[in-house]
């Protein structure tokens, strides 16, 4: 592990988070947590069928139950606008997500909402949901990708014509959209190459899991000003899609973010939010709704299943010649799958002259899918990394090897559009080939896998505010919900550019009306983007304690510079002053002008892509065709680890879910489309029983465009395990599976299969 | 239906509630009691965010009935510490980071702490299978094993 560098003297340390406390003694606040005077429950009645015309919803019986308070239908919402707006580091349209929100016309999948009630208690509330009463039209259904591509699947959206193609089809379908990009002639690549490898692969749709199920308490007041908590990825982003929804003045919704248990993209967009505001306005009271673990599973979050074709080829001596990638995305009901991002990022490791990618959106009658973790590149990327390593074992080269002769660097152009400057892939390669793992012989029915990982990060809007309190300790305020960690990140930012001690700082997020406008909690962004609002904010206090020791001397501001948390005269010449400390300036801040801050409210821009390589052993047993992670490794490039502890956090958590994702997640959905697994028991995220420990390895390549060189390092560790568990299945069984998750039956078959 | 009128010790204080026949402990500690602490994360007893001890034996709050706690000692997350000083688990989870969101960690101190008053010396495999039945999302649990773990040794030494 890197030490931090010499010059600093609070970033790269492990300094215990200020939130912690809260949160190991159960007193931190969650969404499910909060309980207001007079406040009623609300639930969701859902649709049973995966297609269904609505004909009807009689709410009488419903709204004649003592105790209930309100009866909701998407009758009472208003008509959204047809407008496309980012949700996560996807695009949505409000038209969808109204009708994600509160079916209108159609029931699109098992679980989209129909209804809302309220009532005094969560058993009254429940007994009325039973109590409303749909008449529906069942239609036919198609939850497979491929199956939904067909001629004549049943079509969801009658008015949904292909984008991407000209001329405009003449025939509705379920695909939404066709993606495609270039660079240099992907044919002639193949032509020149020695050998060229071709092959089918499918993944199955997993969801987030995160372990608190989506909740809010919403209060509307008779003067149409509402109050909502919730847990959520941005409470900025609840307040604007609840406003466009439900046509509030932004100014009126105050939001402030509950701790958040967990998210992982699955809470960038709003679900129960909407729907309680509107049970508070019926009720005229505070309202609280939460979802069951079988609602989270059924109607929230959730990401694609996908089929796709990857064919690659290189020459005798390793060199990527060639490349093509077709994929399919499920979206759900709704257009909107990860597909542009699995495209973008499928090739992007490698520096390659030609390249061919085409993709599919594609929806069917599954929720929504909404962002998962680096959404659509562990699925694009899998198959590539496993086409990748077919060609080193067929080419008898080296998997590290084979990488480093293709890897991107400085200057690469990648398909998708940028040219990389500074990035840390080959850094992440030579990481792994230096591990003692990578050369620790193998037994028998063990296998090694080996399988890197590309993602942008992003950047977006952020702000920041540091009050300098009249005792010199420092209130932080920002607005990004921190989920695993991030408060601590942004003190020891702060600590570090004012030069004070990290317990005097004191971060909070605040809530939509204290502060600026911030984009989601995700793409791998606020450690990069709000860090980058602190440390500007930060800066801009120090200008102000400046010009305050400046006024103290009665000297120009130029003559004081700021060092090691101190105003300081520039020089000898400025004239022979005692160093002020800020708690000094802080004192005296009365007579020099008032309260002391600063603020930065910025759209960050310069993110740095991040990429990772991981290494892990299994074990098969031939008889069952149970895989044991043996021994799991994941390197990653983090440009400078702020807290390094809460990175290799990221890292051990992301790719633990990668390994779910390879070997034991997926939705399993019966002949009328409902899903059969919507719980912990069936639905097998993995388990501390499943897992050795995760060797987490960060290479710091700092980032350019960062103060401290930060890039961000959420996302990447999902990408590479689906392709490093399934290269180390193949070479324990000699088998290629093609297809996640590897579960016992598949692993089985797929031996005997081969003799 | 008529409430059941509930006497019971929690975190080591007498209380009392009102609750109905089919409301699960960990309803009652939330709801009546205000002890938040303990987190529901699926109701049917596979994740353990709602781990409390009752008399001593670990349970999944979700699972128990309120009136089955009559006349039993209830331990919870908020009885964890002894006023201000953390227990040591708490102490090393924040101190190795064994946390993100957070949303487990109640549930996961309380059945690590149940295995620490039991076993003061487990391996690795005994503390994975303990805590195989508190679901993490976020932590890949390494850290969450490392603090137990560490947690032990240094109790092991003191
Ligand atoms: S809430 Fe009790 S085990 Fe999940
Ligand atoms: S820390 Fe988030 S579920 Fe464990």
């Amino acid at each position: 592990m890197n030490e931090q560098p010499k010059q600093y003297k609070w970033v790269g340390t492990r300094a215990i988070r200020p939130d912690g406390v809260d949160k190991v003694t159960g007193r931190a606040m969650y969404g499910a947590d909060l309980a207001l005077p007079g406040m009623v429950e609300g639930k969701v009645v859902r649709s049973p069928h995966a297609h269904a015309r609505i004909i009807s919803i009689d709410t009488s019986k419903a709204e004649a139950l003592k105790g209930v308070t309100a009866v909701i239908t998407a009758a009472d919402m208003p008509v959204a606008d047809s407008k496309p707006v980012a949700s996560g580091e996807a695009m949505i349209n409000f038209k969808d997500l109204a009708n994600n929100v509160l079916a209108r016309e159609k029931a699109l999948y098992e679980g989209q909402a129909v209804a809302a009630v309220a009532a005094t208690t969560a058993a009254i509330a429940e007994k009325a949901a039973a109590l409303v009463v749909v008449n529906y039209e069942v239609l036919p259904h198609v939850i497979d990708v491929m199956e939904a591509i067909k001629e004549d699947a049943p079509v969801l959206h009658d008015d949904m014509f292909t984008g991407g193609v000209k001329p405009k089809p003449e025939k509705a379908s379920n695909v939404a959209n066709r993606v495609e990009f270039a660079l240099g002639d992907a044919e002639a690549g193949f032509a020149a190459a020695d050998l060229v490898i071709e092959r089918k692969f499918t993944t199955e749709p997993v969801h987030q899991g995160y372990i608190e199920p989506h909740a809010v308490v919403a209060d509307m007041n008779p003067d149409g000003k509402v109050d909502v908590f919730c847990s959520s990825q941005g409470h900025f982003m609840v307040r604007a899609f609840c406003s466009q929804l439900l046509h509030i003045e932004m100014s009126k919704i105050k939001v402030t973010a509950a701790e958040i248990g967990g998210g992982f993209g699955g809470k960038t967009t709003v679900y129960l939010e909407p729907l309680a505001i509107m049970l508070s306005r019926k009720s005229g009271r505070p309202v609280r709704m939460t979802m069951s673990r079988e609602e989270v599973f059924r109607g929230s979050g959730a990401t694609s299943g996908a089929a796709m074709t990857i064919k690659m080829g290189a020459t005798k001596d390793g060199k990527i010649t060639g490349a093509y990638a077709e994929l399919y995305l499920q979206a759900g009901a709704f257009p909107g799958s990860p597909v542009g991002p699995a495209a973008m990022t499928a090739f992007a490791p490698y520096d390659l002259d030609n390249v061919k990618v085409v993709g599919f959106d594609v929806v069917s009658n599954r929720q929504k899918v909404v962002a998962y973790r680096a959404p659509g590149a562990p699925i694009s990327e899998y198959g590539v990394e496993s086409v990748v390593d077919e060609l080193a074992s067929e080419l008898g080269i080296d998997p590290i090897e084979i990488r480093t002769i293709n890897a991107a660097k400085e200057g690469t152009q990648a398909a998708y559009g940028v040219k990389f400057g500074t990035i840390g892939f080959q850094e992440t390669l030579d990481a792994a080939k230096a591990t003692e793992h990578f050369k620790t012989p193998l037994g028998p029915n063990q296998g090694r896998g080996v399988a890197s990982g590309f993602w942008f990060n992003i950047g977006g809007e952020s702000c920041a505010g540091i009050r300098v309190n009249e005792d010199g300790s420092i209130s932080l305020t920002e607005g990004s919900p921190d989920i695993g960690g991030s408060r601590a990140s942004m003190a020891l930012m702060a600590a570090e550019t004012l030069g004070v001690d990290y317990h005097s700082i004191k971060p909070s997020v605040v809530d939509t009306d204290a502060i600026g406008y911030h984009f989601v909690t995700g793409g791998s962004r606020v450690t990069f983007a709000t860090g980058m609002a602190v440390v500007e904010a930060s800066k801009a206090a120090i200008d102000e304690l400046r010009a305050r020791a400046a006024k103290v001397w009665d000297v120009d501001v130029d003559g004081v510079v700021w060092e090691d948390g101190h105003a300081k005269p520039a020089s000898t010449n400025v004239g022979d002053f005692e160093p002020m400390s800020l708690a000094e300036i802080a004192k005296v801040a009365n007579k020099t002008g008032g309260p002391i801050s600063g603020h930065a409210d910025i759209n960050a821009k310069g993110a740095g892509p991040a990429f990772g390589t991981h290494i892990c052993d299994v074990e098969v047993d031939p008889d069952t065709g149970h895989v044991t992670v043996l021994r799991y490794t994941a390197v990653q490039d983090a440009g400078r680890a702020i807290h390094p502890a809460y990175v290799e956090g990221q890292i051990q958590g992301g790719a633990v879910q990668g390994i779910g994702w390879a070997l034991n997640e997926e939705y399993i959905y019966d002949k009328n489309g409902r899903l059969e697994n919507a719980g912990f028991l069936d639905y097998r995220v993995p388990v501390a029983s499943d897992l050795p420990m995760i060797d987490a390895i960060i290479v710091e390549v700092p980032n350019p465009t960062h103060p401290f060189g930060v890039r961000g390092v959420g996302e990447v560790p999902i990408i590479p395990p689906l392709a490093a568990v399934s290269n180390a299945v193949a070479a324990a069984t000699g088998v290629r599976f093609n297809q996640l998750p590897l579960s016992p039956p598949t692993i089985l078959a797929g031996i005997a299969a081969s003799k | 239906m008529a409430k059941h009128h509930i006497t019971t010790t929690i975190n080591g204080e007498e209380a009392e509630y009102l609750c109905e026949p089919q409301e699960t402990l960990l309803d009652v500690l939330r709801d009546q009691v205000g002890l938040t602490g303990t987190k529901e994360g699926c109701s049917s007893g596979d994740c353990g965010a709602c781990s409390v001890m009752l008399d001593g034996r670990l349970v999944c709050s979700c699972l128990v009935l309120g009136v089955e706690a009559a006349g039993k000692a209830v331990e919870t997350i908020e009885g964890m510490a002894d006023g201000e000083n953390l227990h040591p688990l708490q102490q090393k989870f924040l101190e190795e980071a064994a946390l993100q969101c957070g949303f487990c960690t109640p549930g996961v101190l309380v059945a690590a702490k149940a295995l620490l008053d039991t076993n003061n010396n487990p391996t690795e495999t005994e503390v994975r299978y303990w805590l195989a039945g508190n679901l993490c999302r976020c932590t890949g649990y390494d850290k969450i094993i490392r603090a137990v773990m560490d947690t032990a040794a240094d109790m092991r030494g003191a």
